[in-house]
């Protein structure tokens, strides 16, 4: 786990896993949270560069996440989000809360 | 190409990875786009993580998953003996989630129903569910080599 996350001024930076399942998503919320809780966490960057795999149970993390931060005005964002996440994405309504940065998955 | 295999794994989550996989090699055969598979593997995962979570409650038992290959036709099967479904049609509306905790998001019938042709669910509340998805492997106009 370690290098995963990672503190930027107030912005928490998730490397997120290769793959997010029901089976990935669990022990990362629960260290995300162990961060959000203990440092001062305003916006998270979920960095999904190495990420190849994600169904719902990735959008219960990325909601959970920001459902801990919205309340202080915090922002969540995605980079690095390959064609299969942002389809994802748009299909959930993720897009709804999370700020896309590079929408390399885009460019067809 | 006609196929067909049948499958049956322990309900743990460690198993989720490897229905994706097995259903991804399964399909290979009729030259699915990377998107077509992308799009099967969501399904699987969510079907096979209904069963673990909801059939199963995250305790023992035993999920089959069958799947055919009828020419370009993928019919996939995910079946439990767990604990099923009281009103299949409330658990089809999206983010109706019955938990556990705020970490569902209520989205896995949504996502089949998004990434698969057809989506059929039966269920018998104490008997098991199973989910029964279908979708055509579109004719890629690409030079496979033919046999």
């Amino acid at each position: 786990m370690e290098g995963r996350f990672q503190m930027l001024e107030n912005y928490l930076m998730i490397r997120m896993p290769e793959e997010i399942d029901h089976h990935q998503a669990a022990s990362l919320s629960k260290d995300a949270d162990r961060y959000i809780l203990g440092e001062q966490v305003k916006h998270i960057v979920f960095d999904f560069e190495d990420t190849r795999f994600m169904d719902s149970s990735g959008v219960g993390v990325v909601v959970g996440r920001y459902k801990k931060i919205a309340c202080f005005g915090g922002r969540v964002y995605a980079v690095h989000a390959n064609r299969q996440i942002m389809r994802i994405i748009q299909v959930s309504g993720l897009k709804k809360i999370l700020h896309i940065i590079d929408e390399e998955a885009e460019d067809e | 190409m006609n196929n067909e295999i049948k499958l049956i794994f322990d309900a743990i989550s460690e198993n989720e990875a490897f229905a994706r996989v097995a259903v991804a090699a399964f399909m290979t055969p009729v030259n699915p786009t990377l998107e077509e598979i992308a799009d099967v593997k969501t399904a699987v995962s969510e079907a096979v993580t209904n069963a673990i979570v909801h059939g199963y409650g995250d305790g023992p038992g035993k999920v089959t998953m069958y799947c055919a290959l009828r020419d370009k036709r993928l019919h996939i099967e995910i079946m439990d003996t767990g604990r099923g479904i009281e009103d299949v049609e409330q658990a089809m509306e999206p983010l109706f989630t019955t938990g556990p905790g705020p970490e569902r998001s209520g989205m896995g019938f949504s996502f089949m129903e998004a990434f698969m042709d057809e989506l059929r669910v039966e269920s018998k509340p104490g008997r098991g569910t199973r989910v029964v998805m279908e979708k055509t492997i579109a004719e890629l106009p690409c030079a496979c080599g033919e046999d």
